[in-house]
């Protein structure tokens, strides 16, 4: 357990460093964990060469989930949109640093699949678990 | 009323005590509202079953048939009994109390229902009570009534009996909350909706398991539970009916067992329960069953509700201490083996997480019933339910364990 709850989770759940919403802002992308009600929206500036040059997570969830967002919304900064298109739950299971199973995986998940969706333009209907697999 | 089995005596018929969780934490298993763990005598009459007697049921004339064909209909009366059916052909075998609820749902109730008929539902319902409800209101046009929860988070009697002016056609209600805990005054629904010439549908899926229930007495019309609650296997459930209801509605699933003869365009029904039972039922599952339902019956439903009773006394009673946390649900007169509750600033995953760290098995979620939790006003809670194998003891351990979560979250 302990290892679930390295001190890295639990302080980036305390205290996020990129809690917030920017407007205006080039991507905006919100949705649901429909088994605990966990919600996650994700806001992107991108500069003309789509390169992301800030970013921000705002919602509500398991320490998991929101530390998840907010070393996510860190790792994308100067990041290309192709680049962010292509990240994978490996690179947030890396970012976390701990193995998970797979209910709160989902619960990890979840901000790279509203980032994800963003990133592609898609509808709320287009959102699926494919996009972090 | 005073227990009357020692619960340490008993755990030994549980072979999955024997296992421990992470780093040599022993299992202190808190989630069997959602499922129960299982004795050996259960999960010997199944091996038993694969091991010497392995057939399918019903036409064979072979030694393995017969004994297979008996074991079967030995369980059905098993069922029948602990549940007091005045026949063994009252009780159908499903898949559990979701299809059970579907059965009756796509039989009794296409052929009787029609549009603006009134179905009564209460607001702490399961979502295998609401969904196929929901379902057959829109294909029928049907109307859908809710009796609310009250601020002690009782059934609401009053706005129940104010329900009943609308003549309904169908009343299905929970005998226990899966959540709440809340026991529901069973006899007297059915009492008033009889009244008004509502059928009956009792969700037995926690009654069954925790409390002593029988059909006749409650005059249930149907009553529907699954064997995985109540110490039995996963895929397998029943359904009680009464035999005019039974012998008056159409066949749910087409296909073998469920047919007396068939021609190419045409097919003559089985007699119930066999109408309901189409193809190849799960036959070690039901043996287990019965196996489950007959080990409840050797302890007695009695001891076992007071056995759950003192536990949901005490653990009421040990949360209560516990600063920034909320029990949803009735005082423990009312209240079977559940505590769902919340601590302020601590999200339910985070708390089952760290109690599974300690061996703590809990569940964390809506539990099936979000629009309860919606009138309770959270997404979500953290579930600890209890049963007969489980001491104080082990509520101590959780409450220790919740300490540990406000410590690692302070
Ligand atoms: C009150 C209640 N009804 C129905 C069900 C559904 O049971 P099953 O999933 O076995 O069909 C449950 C299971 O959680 C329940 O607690």
């Amino acid at each position: 357990m302990d290892d679930l709850y390295r001190q890295l989770i639990i302080e980036r759940y305390k205290t996020p460093h990129y809690r917030g919403h920017l407007d205006p802002h080039d991507i905006f992308f919100e949705d649901d964990n429909p088994v605990c009600g966990d919600h996650i929206e994700i806001t992107v500036r991108m500069d003309d060469a789509d390169v992301v040059t800030e970013a921000a997570f705002d919602g509500h969830g398991c320490s998991i989930s929101q530390a998840a967002a907010d070393l996510l919304i860190e790792y994308i900064h100067g990041k290309k949109l192709d680049e962010v298109k292509a990240l994978t739950k490996d690179d947030v299971v890396d970012l976390l640093g701990i193995d998970l199973g797979p209910v709160r995986l989902k619960c990890a998940l979840l901000s790279l699949k509203v980032l994800k969706a963003g990133a592609y333009g898609l509808s709320v209907d287009e959102v699926s678990d494919e996009l972090v697999e | 009323m005073t227990t009357t089995f020692d619960v340490n005596v008993l755990r030994a018929d549980f072979p999955i005590f024997d296992r421990e969780i992470g780093d040599a934490k022993k299992l202190i298993y808190l989630d069997s509202t959602a499922t129960a763990q299982k004795p050996t005598a259960v999960i010997e009459a199944m091996n038993e079953y694969y091991r010497r007697s392995n057939a399918n049921i019903h036409r064979g004339v072979h030694t393995l048939a017969e004994e297979s064909t008996a074991m079967y209909e030995k369980a059905r009366e098993q069922v029948a009994s602990l549940i007091n059916a005045a026949s063994p052909r009252e009780v159908i075998f499903t898949r559990n109390t979701t299809e059970s609820i579907n059965l009756i749902a796509y039989t009794w109730g296409r052929e009787n229902l029609d549009s603006g008929d009134v179905v009564i539902l209460t607001e702490m319902e399961h979502h295998s009570n609401l969904v196929p409800w929901q379902m057959l209101a829109e294909e029928l046009d049907l109307v859908l009534e809710f009796v609310p929860v009250t601020d002690d988070y009782l059934f609401d009697m009053d706005a129940y009996k104010k329900l009943l002016l609308l003549e309904p056609k169908l009343v299905s209600f929970t005998q226990m909350s899966n959540v709440l805990g809340t026991i529901t005054p069973a006899k007297e629904i059915i009492q008033l909706a009889h009244e008004v010439g509502a059928i009956t549908l009792v969700d037995g899926a926690q009654s069954v398991p925790h409390l002593p229930v029988d059909v006749q007495d409650l005059d249930a019309d149907f009553l529907v539970f699954s064997a995985h609650k109540m110490l039995g296997p996963t895929g397998i459930g029943a359904l009680y009916g009464k035999m005019d209801l039974l012998n008056a509605m159409p066949p749910f699933l087409g296909g073998g067992d469920m047919i007396k003869t068939v021609h190419l365009r045409s097919f003559v029904p089985n007699q119930v329960p066999y109408k309901f039972e189409a193809g190849t039922p799960a036959i070690a599952e039901a043996i287990g069953f019965g196996a489950a339902a007959e080990y409840l019956q050797n302890i007695g439903m009695d001891a076992v509700e007071a056995h759950e009773h003192d536990i949901a006394e005490y653990v009421l009673e040990r949360l209560e201490e516990v600063p920034g946390i909320t029990v949803f649900g009735p005082s423990a007169e009312n209240k079977g083996g559940v505590a769902s509750f919340v601590m302020d600033g601590l999200h339910p995953h985070d708390i089952a997480q760290i109690l599974d760290g300690e061996g703590i098995a809990v569940r964390a979620g809506h539990h099936c019933a979000q629009p309860l939790h919606e009138s309770c006003g959270v997404k979500a809670t953290t579930r600890a339910s209890f049963y007969i194998y489980n001491t104080k003891e082990e509520v101590d351990a959780l409450v220790e364990g919740i300490y540990k979560v406000k410590e690692i979250f302070g």
